[in-house]
């Protein structure tokens, strides 16, 4: 009954306050309140994440008993040339689409941030994409990226009919693309949200100073998004360790493993190979990479929003 | 004055502007155009043009095919999670602010900590658990642990908001007398109102558009969501292009319509995992 002694800690704060009746003998709600919410979150969050930990010193093929087998996984798994090739092309993918993305919008953003009518209504048809599931966007760019009867033939131009998806020099970059299409728009809402907020009395006093929109643009606009920039590099970044059902339904990782990113060896070796150890090994790598790319930014952006927000209550 | 710097045109960001418009329309037009052409067309007419004699037989073999029932099945889901995450994340979040104090504190920390957490990488355990409760292949076993990865960024954005309530409009509640559950009621959750449409349409997007949990929880036709449903179409109409396209029009018109209807709350809702 931990409970009472918070509780009573509590009433004797909350006695010094003369605005309350005396008789009045707790402050705030028992914390039952929080319960069912811990339950949801305790057994299919907190104990999964323990769990992936255990089940990777465990042999289970998805039906049978699971018995321990120490660090065999582990020792398969680090040496498997597999995961060795699933995570370079995680790391391709994330840096890739992170180099790719950043920029246009941040341009996108800005643009937006016009006080023209004519922005405001591209914003809302930029949006469009933000409404496809995964699965719908990927099944429009498998079609789409078709060399038989895909947009490439539209045009007239042959290089445009390729294979894209089908190569395995192109279909991770084909990816990237796909990605690019899907998330854009709401990293590019948010830079617009940010360009807004940037004072106009900035970019007054620099038009005074004569300096031209390019100079601008630089000078006051891309400092002024270091915060934005830092947070939402932490979502991209961690976000593509997430591109699962894209990937899945675009490639299924192949050609060859030319797109096996980590979510999908993880699937592929425990749902396909009913290997769940070594499914399970995957699972704790992209967990630490997570958690490592989340500290790590969160530190050199110096940006204390995160913890901020961690403080929380 | 204040518009002084637009003088200068913004070249680059202009004309990415329009490339962007086109980046994002040809896709919607194609599968638009590819669903309403005739089979026979596809491989010899261009991908872009009208189609010769427009027909709805692609989306007439989609809802024979059982969609539905899909359909049924996912609002079903999804209108079940968030009910139930709003009702736990909502009783969590207001005990949290209303309190705050140390075992609060620390309730809030832990729950938080499932944000920072690529959750989708602890999927096997999850269908260890699901096994083990006797849920697998039923509706049940994507709802609860939808819920379960729900929970942190919604008791996040639920806690901003509650701790902007004044004190006073509690304390004058307490000093009338009024219960917790009544001051919850009365006071807290309708001063929140707009943050908990903006979660629900967070939740909402996520559940409906969701791939993981389906695939490997659920197993039989007649228990499939949308997303299951487009996929398995993929692999049945393999040379029905117009067809498969189709039903990812079909797909997408709930959310279109809702977008149509609620611009300001689908894109609050949408973004509501970046800002308060």
């Amino acid at each position: 009954m931990a409970n009472a002694i918070y509780q009573k800690e509590d009433d004797d704060r909350r006695s010094t306050s003369a605005k309350l009746p005396k008789n009045h003998l707790h402050r705030g709600p028992s914390l039952l309140y929080t319960a069912p919410a811990l339950l949801f979150f305790g057994v299919f969050a907190l104990v999964p994440l323990v769990g992936v930990a255990i089940l990777s010193f465990t042999n289970w093929d998805g039906l049978s008993a699971i018995t321990f087998n120490g660090l065999g996984n582990w020792n398969r798994m680090l040496n498997d040339p597999l995961v060795l090739n699933a995570i370079k092309i995680t790391i391709i993918l994330t840096v890739v689409s992170w180099a790719v993305q950043t920029p246009i919008c941040i341009l996108l953003g800005t643009f937006m941030a016009g006080p023209q009518k004519y922005r405001a209504l591209l914003g809302v048809l930029y949006f469009i994409p933000l409404l496809f599931s995964s699965t719908a966007v990927a099944i429009t760019f498998k079609k789409l990226l078709d060399p038989n009867f895909g947009v490439g033939r539209a045009f007239g131009i042959d290089w445009l009919a390729h294979n894209w998806l089908g190569d395995p020099k192109t279909a991770l970059y084909a990816i990237i693309f796909v990605v690019s299409w899907c998330f854009i728009p709401l990293h590019s809402l948010l830079y617009q949200g940010a360009v807004r907020q940037v004072p106009t009395s900035m970019y007054e006093a620099a038009t005074i100073d004569g300096a031209g929109t390019v100079r601008q643009f630089f000078s006051i606009t891309l400092p002024q998004l270091k915060y934005t920039f830092a947070t939402d590099s932490t979502l991209m970044i961690v976000g593509s360790l997430t591109y699962f059902d894209l990937v899945y339904v675009m490639t299924a990782g192949g050609p060859g493993n030319a797109t096996r990113i980590l979510p999908l060896d993880m699937y592929l070796k425990g749902f396909k190979s009913y290997d769940m150890g070594g499914a399970s090994v995957v699972g704790v790598i992209i967990l630490a990479l997570g958690i490592a790319v989340s500290l790590i930014l969160n530190r050199l952006s110096g940006s204390d929003k995160m913890e901020s927000q961690m403080e929380g209550a | 004055m204040i518009r002084i710097k637009n003088k200068q045109y913004n070249l680059v960001g202009g004309f990415l502007g329009w490339v962007w418009l086109l980046i994002v329309v040809i896709p919607i037009y194609y599968i638009v155009v590819t669903s309403l052409r005739d089979q026979s067309e596809i491989y010899s007419t261009n991908p872009l043009s009208l189609p010769s004699k427009p027909t709805l037989d692609a989306y007439g073999r989609v809802f024979a095919n059982d969609f539905l029932l899909y359909i049924g099945n996912t609002l079903f889901v999804t209108l079940v999670t968030v009910v139930l995450t709003l009702l736990v994340t909502i009783m969590a979040a207001y005990a949290i602010t209303r309190r705050a104090d140390g075992p609060a504190r620390t309730i809030y920390k832990v729950i938080i900590v499932g944000l920072a957490i690529p959750m989708q990488a602890t999927i096997i355990p999850v269908y260890y658990l699901i096994i083990k409760m006797g849920l697998y292949d039923t509706l049940w076993a994507i709802i609860l642990p939808s819920v379960g990865f729900a929970i942190p960024i919604t008791v996040m954005i639920l806690c901003n908001f509650l701790r902007d309530i004044p004190q006073s409009l509690f304390e004058a509640m307490e000093v009338d007398g009024a219960s917790e559950f009544k001051i919850m009621f009365k006071l807290a959750i309708p001063m929140i109102k707009p943050a908990i449409i903006t979660v629900a349409i967070y939740d909402a997007l996520q559940v409906w558009n969701g791939f993981l949990f389906p695939l490997i929880l659920t197993q039989s036709q007649s228990n499939r969501v949308i997303t299951m449903s487009l996929w398995a179409f993929q692999g049945q109409f393999t040379v029905d292009i117009p067809g498969l396209l189709a039903a990812v029009v079909v797909s997408v018109i709930p959310l279109l319509t809702a977008y149509i209807f609620g611009r300001k709350q689908m894109v609050a809702g949408l973004t509501a995992g970046f800002s308060k």
